[in-house]
């Protein structure tokens, strides 16, 4: 009784523990039982019960209510999707005058909007593109086919790589300085040598009109949000589900809504940007201390420029994260939305990636990589970049950057055109290097993959059956094994004694709406691999984070490596573990770990650096070593910190797992992947899309109250 | 006597969802634990004041005494719940926004207690960002802004960013910034809280430096009662909302209208405090030699005026005699009138 008095917390997680156990045992697996392969839900098999539910009629196999909930939101999906195509095609019919035909013609509304937006970002993406790689589209939009034909010159060849290459290094120069040049200048010359020119600035196009376009729409919302209580309640549940949704899942509605091609993927691609842009924003202004907006307005700013100049300025730190994540999401989308149908490096990645070509994937990868950090670091240098109004400089100095962009121009022009006459027979290396006829180091890597494979095999192939058979398997079906009503009296106790009743009922609606669609083994699994891949991550994050952390140096260059690592897209992470362990489990895993363990490891150094100075030097004068210092005084404070770094490796971890689905998983991913190429795929690729976020959010929920009430409890804030 | 600058009429802030009912409800007579019971927190409770032109009129109280609320009410960062304010005869509670923004673009300056510099602006930019905002060209507002560093002291900085400059620099790109639109009335709201002692005394002696110059109307918030008297022509002492007790600092020394105010002047220094005018008697009898000027702090002729036996002539700035101080006088006003009080 003492005991319990004195930890009446660890009693009720052992009850909690004992009921669920007690769940476990006493449901047994039913006989006929089996975990579904394929699409079988949607096959007719006269074993299966059914239900109509608003006209839709829904299949599956019932199990004991205890053992596996009915799929009560089976039709959900179905009616989604029906919903979608009544809109699409149906609903609110407008006449709209048709250029071709010179006549009206009725098309539903959202249709037409749809095909609007369409035409609009396909222009903006045209544009850019001509500009870079030359072609028609633009100066048809505005003149016509047979002005063309009567003006030929107008036909422009585009920028010749030279002029962009160092046009680009100008820019980063003016911006930044010599460094950023150079890094600028080698990634081009890189990118043009290794025959990716074309492919690049494809993906480049894409980009430049997809993150400003997301920066200024999450900007904006993030401005409504702060100045209206209304609009940040209506859209703060949007962006939680939005923030954990795999970007897979919400390509499939997308396709339906906007066709397949590059402007689907730039709008999809701010949908799934937009809300951390928004998010940081918001945090962004939210921090901005009183007494510098009352200074702002003490100035006699009107509102705009209170926010114009004050606040988005104040809360630059902040909102150039947003950016960061911004750029960071587009890279990612440049090659997920290959998928539908979006031109470039994506695309030239995904198909090496299906055949197995890992050197030319290789490169690719690298490509995107290295535009990736070339961008973001721009994007950094402007935003900090400063006016100099004591120089008193020459028209010369001022324009000097300009006029050597001139120069550099006609030089470039000049080169091609002497191009023309060097390689007559062949192509115009001084234009552009086509694509497949630069330097390529991809047989290189790939006999480096055989060389590796041949010699470990035995190792790899012995640690990938270990793997599998005694650690994979097992859990996969320990987790199989778990009665529904058993997982959600577990997750339901655990929000109420982690945070009260509001956090139980929560998570207890997440977890029914998992448990009620059609796909409750495989949200199991998914969080299984997503469970294994989170364990092994923050193990290893915490690990590398505080060794780092005990030297200053060490912990800037491991940040640093964050930093990079994070500018990476989800898919290059794909690359060297199919390299080594090919199409398994292990190697969806392990990518898993990699990429999870980023911010395992950033948000272990950056905890264990908040905790105060004055506590140090407290412990150490108290005559602690260092170990005690790190247990006793380092952890405990920074713990709170480092959950949220488990939240956020949840989240990527979940990402990364249902990406896997490429490689080939069993689990939700594989399904959203189906649903691509699926005629009705929309509801189910959304309706999946949010089972995963949800579980997600599960995590998130009880972490969050977990954080909130430790912190009260040590109270820091 | 002209039309005083700041005129403050029954002034009241009071924080919560229906304070303004229960305001109106309580015909004046607003009782702060009654409105805390209720959710309403007071923050400014019936101040009625003027501060005249050139004047500086410093507001005195400790944390949580609503004085930072009361020139907040002031300058309308935020609106008072009642009552009236009139600048220069204007009613401030009824400008509209455009007005407003007039008003302080061209007639208020204002310094912050944590410097509220604009982080990503250098020195030149932070001073010259009211100027700019006005939608003064960059190159005259860059020059002004030039002056102003010059005035603050701050020349071979003006590149520097915030962050790169000491607390006591901070502020003086707060002072310049507040100063660049050439406001009449400056509004400093603790800004020597944040330094040190020794960098906070060198910055007040600099202020009173810039205000002998500028002859600004001013409103100076602080907690620290020597500060106060330091700088002050007359002192609002606030407490709760309330203004305790406004007056000259000699009156508030001398005379304590309320027990809170006279524990703070217990602890007072008076020679350093009170001028010999304040102590002075008006008979013109019996004079030695010695004069001393009615405007001199006592700790500074006290020597002098101790030594004699005489009574000493106390004279005015034309030096013509207008009363007298015997030393006696003097040794009750610094080590007596305390036991007096008790």
């Amino acid at each position: 009784m003492e005991y319990l008095k004195k930890y009446p917390k660890t009693f009720q997680w052992l009850f909690l523990l004992i009921v669920f156990f007690a769940l476990c045992f006493a449901i047994d697996v039913p006989e006929t039982y089996k975990f579904i392969r394929g699409q079988a839900e949607f096959v007719k098999d006269p074993n299966q019960s059914s239900y109509v539910f608003l006209g839709k009629e829904v299949r599956y196999y019932a199990f004991d209510v205890f053992w596996r909930l009915p799929p009560l939101l089976g039709w959900l999906p179905i009616w989604i999707n029906d919903s979608l195509f009544f809109l699409m095609n149906e609903w609110m019919p407008i006449e709209v005058w048709n250029e071709d035909t010179q006549e009206f013609k009725s098309r539903p509304i959202v249709l037409q909007i749809s095909r609007n937006l369409t035409a609009f970002m396909t222009f903006l993406i045209e544009l850019i593109r001509e500009i870079l790689l030359g072609g028609l589209e633009t100066i048809v939009a505005f003149t016509s086919w047979d002005w063309i034909d009567k003006n030929p010159w107008a036909e422009l060849p585009g920028l010749p790589w030279t002029i962009v290459a160092a046009g680009a290094a100008l820019l980063s120069y003016k911006l930044s300085g010599k460094g950023l040049a150079l890094f600028a200048g080698l990634t081009m010359v890189y990118i043009s040598m290794f025959g990716q020119w074309k492919p690049s600035m494809q993906t480049l196009s894409f980009i430049l009109v997809a993150a400003p376009l997301s920066f200024i729409f999450g900007l904006g919302l993030g401005i409504a949000a702060f100045k209206s209580k209304r609009v940040e309640k209506a859209l703060y549940p949007i962006l939680l589900v939005m923030q954990t949704m795999p970007q897979y899942a919400v390509l499939v509605p997308a396709l339906v809504l906007f066709g397949v091609g590059d402007h689907a993927a730039v709008i999809i691609t701010m949908v799934v940007a937009i809300p951390p842009m928004i998010l940081l924003t918001l945090l962004g202004l939210r921090a901005v201390p009183p007494e510098v907006i009352e200074a702002g307005r003490m100035s006699g700013c009107n509102n705009f420029q209170l926010m114009f100049k004050v606040l988005i300025p104040t809360a630059r730190r902040d909102i150039l994260i947003g950016v960061n994540q911004v750029i960071m999401v587009c890279f990612s989308m440049a090659v997920i939305s290959a998928f539908i149908g979006a031109k470039g490096l994506g695309f030239n990645l995904l198909l090496a990636l299906n055949q197995l070509n890992i050197g030319l994937a290789l490169e690719a990868g690298l490509c995107i990589s290295l535009i990736a950090i070339l961008l973001d670091k721009m994007s950094l240098a402007w935003a900090n970049k400063q006016t100099d109004y004591f120089g008193n400089l020459t028209f010369y100095q001022r324009n000097k950057n300009l006029l050597f962009f001139g120069v550099i121009f006609v030089v470039g022009i000049i080169l091609a055109y002497i191009g023309t006459f060097l390689f007559k027979d062949t192509f115009n290396y001084l234009f552009e290097i086509p694509h497949n006829k630069g330097i390529s180091t991809a047989d290189f890597w790939n006999k480096g993959v055989d060389w590796i494979f041949e010699t470990f095999f035995v190792y790899i192939k012995a640690f990938n059956t270990w793997l599998i058979q005694d650690v994979l398997q097992p859990m996969r079906a320990l987790y199989l094994r778990m009665p529904a009503i058993a997982t959600i009296v577990l997750v339901v106790g655990a929000g109420y004694l982690i945070g009260g009743l509001r956090s139980a009922l929560v998570v207890c609606a997440l977890t029914l709406f998992i448990a009620f669609s059609p796909w409750w083994d495989r949200a199991l699994v998914t969080a299984y691999m997503a469970t294994f891949g989170v364990v092994v991550s923050c193990i290893i994050g915490f690990t590398v984070g505080t060794l780092c952390f005990q030297n200053k140096h060490s912990a800037n260059f491991m940040l640093g490596v964050c930093d990079i690592f994070q500018t990476f897209p989800s898919f290059v992470y794909l690359i060297p573990v199919m390299m080594l362990f090919g199409i398994t489990d292990t190697s969806v895993l392990i990518a898993v770990i990699v990429y999870a363990t980023i911010p395992a490891t950033r948000y272990t150094i950056e905890g264990l650096r908040s905790v105060p100075a004055g506590l140090h030097d407290a412990a150490t004068m108290s005559g602690v070593n260092k170990f005690q210092r790190l247990t006793k005084i380092e952890f405990p404070l920074a713990f709170p910190h480092m959950m949220l770094g488990i939240n956020q490796t949840i989240v990527f971890a979940l990402f990364m797992v249902i990406i896997g689905a490429f490689i080939g998983t069993e689990d939700l991913g594989q399904y959203i992947l189906k649903a691509l190429s699926d005629k009705k795929g929309a509801g189910i690729g959304l309706t999946l899309g949010i089972c995963v976020a949800f579980i997600a959010l599960i995590f998130d929920n009880l972490i969050r109250a977990y954080v909130q009430k430790r912190k009260k409890h040590l109270g820091i804030d | 006597m002209s039309e005083p600058v700041i005129k403050c009429e029954n002034v009241y802030k009071i924080f919560g969802a229906n304070a303004q009912k229960m305001l109106q409800d309580s015909n004046g007579n607003v009782d702060a634990k009654v409105f805390q019971e209720n959710g309403c927190i007071v923050g400014v409770n019936n101040a009625s004041f003027e501060v005249a032109k050139g004047e500086m009129l410093v507001v005195m109280g400790l944390s949580g005494s609503g004085k930072s609320t009361l020139l907040r009410c002031i300058s309308r960062l935020t609106d008072a719940t009642g009552g009236k304010i009139f600048i220069e005869g204007q009613d401030l509670l009824q400008l509209n926004n455009k007005d407003l923004i007039d008003l302080r673009r061209n007639k208020m300056g204002m310094v912050f207690q944590s410097f509220a510099l604009l982080p990503h602006k250098t020195v030149v930019e932070n001073i010259a960002f009211p100027l700019q905002i006005k939608g003064i060209k960059t190159e005259d507002s860059i020059n002004k802004a030039m002056d102003m560093v010059k005035l603050v002291g701050l020349e071979g900085r003006e590149n520097y960013f915030p962050r790169e400059l000491s607390g006591g620099q901070q502020q003086r790109v707060g002072i310049a910034r507040s100063l660049a639109v050439e406001p009449d009335i400056w509004f400093l709201d603790e800004p020597f809280s944040a330094l040190d002692p020794l960098i906070r005394k060198e910055m007040q002696d600099e202020f009173l430096r810039l205000q002998d110059k500028l002859q600004k109307t001013i409103m100076f918030i602080t907690h620290d009662f020597d500060e106060a008297l330091k700088l002050a022509d007359r002192i609002a002492i606030m407490k709760d909302g309330i203004i305790e007790q406004l007056d000259t600092p000699a009156n508030i020394v001398l005379n304590p209208a309320t027990e809170y105010v006279r524990k703070f002047t217990e602890e007072v220094p008076r020679e350093k405090v009170l001028l010999i005018k304040d102590v002075m008697d008006t008979s013109k009898d019996n004079l030695g030699d010695l004069k001393v000027s009615q405007n001199e702090i006592i700790e500074n002729v006290a020597e002098k005026i101790l030594t004699q036996e005489k009574i000493v002539a106390v004279v005015d700035n034309n030096n013509e005699i207008i009363g007298s101080i015997n030393p006696t006088k003097i040794i009750n006003t610094v080590f007596g009138g305390r036991k007096n009080n008790n």
